[in-house]
């Protein structure tokens, strides 16, 4: 590749690579050829063609998640551009750094209705952190280095770069100059550590007598977890995640309550519910953690750490607001306390963990009913998580789909480390499970990598099992095949009187056995608890093989606890039959 | 009670429409919206007007000062300043209200129409707008709020 003189596409391949991407996952079509082009002609970026463009931005997001790296799509422009809506959808209220470039019709025809033309910039706005549309060949380079920079730093979020056509015109060459660094007056994330408050934080802390560890998100982008969990050790505090939260502190530490909110366990729900003092880092109070705002822990103070001022006070007010870097903020934190020689009320944390203690052996999970064997003849979707655990070591990357399975997953798969648990959280987006775990199992080709599903959200991107093949890419599919959409249908339970409105199928689910082996996979059936553990064990130890573990469980199994919509977090149903108030 | 948002963005396609798009995204009311480019030919001013309450006001600052191409935000109700607001009235000859309006105020003139402006607080425009009602302009036009701060705070940078 000729190092100065540079087509449109050419820079853009080789922009790329400057940014350190050595994989991209795309889809081609007729805008995006000359990009195409350009990308058969090197050596640098390796391209994964995928089987729906949905398909490629859930798995460029899986990769970043996994990673910490940014991940990257490639689409064409109209179809290829709008199949890239959900996947940029879900980036974004995940907060994942991933960079998606349309072709675009060429500039000339832009705004003339010209064939797959569809404006990507428009269409996009609301679901991006920022996007560019390109309006000289020249600027490439420039957009690049922009787009990763605004991708990667503050509060993270996918960035889209739209191309007409004619400026990847391989006829048109330019010097190609790539950026060292970048300059925007108008972009300047906080950084760093955010001290301005830590003494009142450190004193605030220091008189708790019920305090709360809440963690979400933004502990595992930022890369905080060590800081995290040296704080809660520090204090002895307990900690709770929320569902994009875990991982960041150890799920199988006795100091970890579990993850907190709708799902929530017993213990986390109370604590929050309970405790006059509530360290939040990285998260932001949504509606599926507080409940009712108005009646969300009001006898705790809050700090809350976050990286965008936005999500400061939002919802819940802040009485001592640190807009900063997790990692670097919790890491001054901690040296405060430690350099005041900090004595907490040990007596009376002591006193609140026993608490807790006690809410846990009243309702916490639990996390022996693998050894209780079949209920009523039935495998427990439950069942299927905690062995799946035993059997990885509880090692795994675990990817999800959405609905009762990925709650499932959340409550029963202890998560150890940062990064290991990949999910739609903020969108909730069915079908982001197989093509995310194609992400991770690029980035780590030695990892387990399951991805926990459902017979529903799995048909939403089954075609990237052809993917899978092409790239041999040995993912572990674990279906908790309740033969509904569980979720829908357990509220349907609750709420509608039992009418299962257009929740199940009537019959027509494919034979997944057989569809995996179509695919040139393998396929195993369990429907007797007697036969989880071997059928398991195989999975996880075909090693070269994706495996497609279609497991059949108690459909009339429901999600417990569950907080009761309208009121305060202490408001929990505990089974179909028991609830807290 | 009245709020006025004042903006620096990057005077490139596509920066209003992510404003606007904001409003309609999270759900802001609001209710004037004026936008011209400065003397800095790469900087556009936006001034808003809306009746939210200091929260929203609140969240409606930090969002768009989220937003890559805008610049500075402003919330210029947080202290004293100047709002002022044009409007352009038209009345046929026989309505026009000769009272209300003086030789200043009239824009043009024929044998038919008579053409005012007027500038004032959002509120004396209203107001104005009352007291002539039963001369039936044909048309009223409004420009929007703009505003600017009473003291030595600028919403400008340095180049």
């Amino acid at each position: 590749m000729d190092k100065s003189n540079k087509s449109g596409a050419e820079a853009l391949i080789h922009s790329l690579h400057l940014e350190g991407v050595d994989l991209m996952f795309g889809y081609p079509g007729g805008a995006a050829l000359h990009i195409y082009d350009a990308i058969f002609n090197q050596n640098y970026v390796d391209h994964i063609l995928v089987r729906h463009e949905q398909g490629a931005v859930h798995a460029a997001d899986g990769y970043a998640r996994a990673t910490g790296k940014p991940g990257v799509a490639l689409v064409t422009s109209g179809p290829g551009a709008t199949n890239a809506i959900t996947g940029l959808a879900t980036a974004y209220m995940d907060s994942t750094p991933i960079v998606v470039i349309s072709g675009q019709v060429k500039s000339n025809l832009i705004g003339t209705d010209s064939f797959q033309e569809t404006d990507m910039i428009g269409v996009s706005r609301p679901i991006v952190k920022h996007s560019f549309l390109v309006q000289r060949a020249e600027d490439i380079p420039d957009i690049v280095k922009k787009a990763f920079h605004i991708a990667t730093t503050g509060r993270k979020g996918p960035v889209v770069i739209d191309i007409p056509k004619d400026f990847t015109d391989p006829e048109y060459k330019f010097e190609f100059n790539y950026p060292t660094e970048v300059n925007m007056r108008s972009y300047n994330p906080p950084e760093g550590a955010d001290t301005s408050r830590i003494k009142e934080a450190a004193d605030l802390i220091a008189t708790a007598k019920r305090p709360v560890i809440y963690s979400g998100g933004g502990v595992n982008q930022n890369n905080a977890s060590e800081e995290l969990t040296a704080l809660a050790k520090l204090l002895n505090f307990p900690v709770t995640n929320t569902l994009m939260g875990l991982g960041a502190f150890p799920g199988s530490d006795p100091q970890f309550m579990g993850m907190l909110g709708m799902h929530g366990t017993y213990q986390a729900n109370m604590a929050m519910h309970n405790a006059d003092l509530i360290i939040a880092v990285g998260a932001r109070f949504d509606d599926r953690i507080t409940n009712d705002p108005n009646q969300f822990a009001l006898s705790a103070k809050k700090i809350h750490i976050d990286v965008d001022p936005a999500s400061v006070s939002k919802i819940i007010h802040a009485d001592i607001p640190i807009v900063g870097s997790a990692k670097e903020s919790l890491t001054a934190l901690i040296e405060e306390l430690k350099s005041r020689d900090l004595k907490t009320n040990e007596s009376d944390i002591s006193e609140w963990n026993e608490q807790i203690k006690n809410w846990r052996d009243a309702h916490g999970l639990n996390h022996s009913l693998l050894e209780m064997g079949a209920q009523n003849g039935k495998i427990l979707p439950q069942q299927v998580i905690q062995s799946l655990y035993k059997e990885t070591n509880g090692e795994a990357f675990v990817t999800s789909d959405v609905g009762q399975h990925q709650m499932f997953a959340a409550q029963y798969y202890h998560f150890d480390k940062p990064r290991q648990w990949i999910n739609s959280g903020g969108l909730g987006t069915m079908g982001f499970g197989l093509p995310s775990a194609m992400g991770v199992q690029l980035a780590y080709p030695e990892s387990i990598v399951s991805c926990v599903t459902g017979e529903g959200s799995i048909q939403m991107c089954i075609q990237e099992l052809s993917t899978c093949l092409q790239y041999g890419l040995p993912i572990k599919i674990i279906n908790l095949n309740n033969a509904a959409l569980g979720m829908v249908k357990q509220w349907q339970d609750m709420q509608y009187g039992g009418r299962h409105s257009s929740s199940t199928y009537e019959n027509s689910l494919p034979d997944f056995v057989a569809l995996t082996e179509s695919y040139g996979h393998v396929g195993i059936k369990v429907s007797k608890f007697d036969e989880l553990e071997s059928a398991m064990k195989e999975c996880i130890s075909l090693k070269d093989k994706l495996v497609f573990l279609d497991v059949d469980v108690d459909p009339n199994e429901h999600v417990y606890p569950m907080l009761e919509a309208g009121n305060a977090m202490d408001h929990m149903r505990l089974s179909k039959d028991e609830k807290t108030w | 009670m009245k709020r006025v948002i004042a903006l620096l963005m990057e005077n490139q396609p596509g920066a209003l429409s992510r404003v606007v798009g904001l409003f309609s995204q999270r759900g802001y009311n609001i209710e004037t919206l004026v936008v011209a480019p400065t003397n800095d030919a790469t900087l556009s001013r936006l001034t808003m007007s809306t009746e939210g309450d200091e929260k929203v006001v609140e969240q409606i600052t930090k969002q768009l000062d989220k937003l890559i191409d805008v610049v500075m935000v402003t919330n210029l109700s947080e202290s004293e300043f100047v709002e002022r607001e044009l409007m352009l009235i038209k009345f046929t000859k026989d309505s026009f209200p000769e009272n209300v309006f003086d030789e200043s105020n009239i824009v043009s003139k024929d044998n038919k129409i008579i053409n005012v402006q007027v500038v004032g607080t959002s509120s004396e425009l209203d107001k104005l707008i009352s007291e002539i009602d039963a001369n039936n302009p044909l048309e009223i036009v409004r420009s929007g709020s703009l505003g600017i701060s009473s003291d030595e705070k600028t919403l400008t940078i340095e180049n």
